[in-house]
């Protein structure tokens, strides 16, 4: 039971992290946009979200464990791969940052990570009125 | 956790930002400083920024890597009265190109604007996400 009510959620969990993910990715690209030579980068949503979900994320890198007792070492990579934008007005100073694109999107996946929490939270009411059941009316 | 880096990269750029107002500041205030602590004229001072790893890879914040003096030659001005002044009755004023500056300042107004953005959004989502199930 408890791994249904796991598998339920588990869709938009992997939703929630890469959105939180890629939100994290483009305020780094914010935060250096006056930086030379800086790359501005983001995420393919959609492949990685598929991958997640096919459990093979970029953090599958980690080391073979051959001992129940040994740590199961974990890659610094995030868990999607990151891209590179393509440029639109290249700069001179080599930095690929586009300010409008960077703030647009950023606030684009605010929405869409709220989308995620809505949808989380209205899982678990569903789930609270299956198990409380309506023993009031 | 992502959104918590989100913080500390937002911070960093806020934080690489001032010190670029300040840079701006100190080269407004001392564009007609004709002496500096060395005897001589006050140089235009520039910020290099540099992207820098925060936790992880991919957050990436900004730090300030050096702060250069500008090599432009000073702005030489006629001006025989003044005890500063050459043989030839010039004086080296700083090298500060104040239209420059205002545009520097301008644009660093902006960056730290919109990084003050960043952080905001990144509480409100933060403040969401522990209301979850809520």
């Amino acid at each position: 039971m408890v791994s249904k009510l796991d598998q339920t959620i588990n869709f938009n969990r992997q939703a929630l992290g890469l959105r939180a993910y890629r939100q994290q990715v483009l305020a780094a690209n914010i935060a250096n946009s006056d930086t030379p030579n800086f790359k501005a980068r983001d995420i393919d949503f959609n492949s990685a979200l598929q991958n997640a979900l096919a459990g093979k994320g970029q953090s599958d890198l980690g080391m073979s464990t051959t001992s129940p007792r040994h740590i199961s070492g974990t890659s610094s990579a995030g868990p999607a791969s990151l891209m590179y934008r393509t440029v639109n007005q290249p700069s001179a100073d080599g930095n690929t940052v586009d300010m409008d694109i960077e703030r647009a999107k950023f606030a684009e996946n605010a929405v869409q990570y709220e989308a995620s929490l809505q949808f989380i939270g209205g899982q678990f009411k569903t789930m609270l009125s299956a198990i409380q059941g309506q023993s009031g009316q | 956790m992502s959104i918590f880096n989100m913080f500390h990269v937002a911070g960093s750029a806020l934080t690489a930002q001032s010190v670029r107002l300040n840079a701006v500041a100190s080269n407004m205030a001392n564009a007609d400083s004709i002496t500096s602590a060395d005897g001589t004229p006050y140089r235009a001072k520039q910020v290099v920024f540099e992207a820098t790893p925060m936790g992880n890879e991919s957050a990436q914040g900004v730090r300030v890597k050096q702060v250069v003096e500008s090599a432009a030659p000073p702005r030489m001005v006629y001006d025989p009265k003044n005890p500063a002044a050459n043989a030839e009755g010039y004086v080296s004023m700083p090298n500060v190109d104040v239209v420059e500056e205002m545009v520097n300042m301008i644009s660093a107004s902006r960056s730290y604007q919109s990084n003050a953005d960043v952080m905001n959004t990144a509480r409100t989502l933060l403040m969401r996400t522990l209301a979850m199930g809520q």
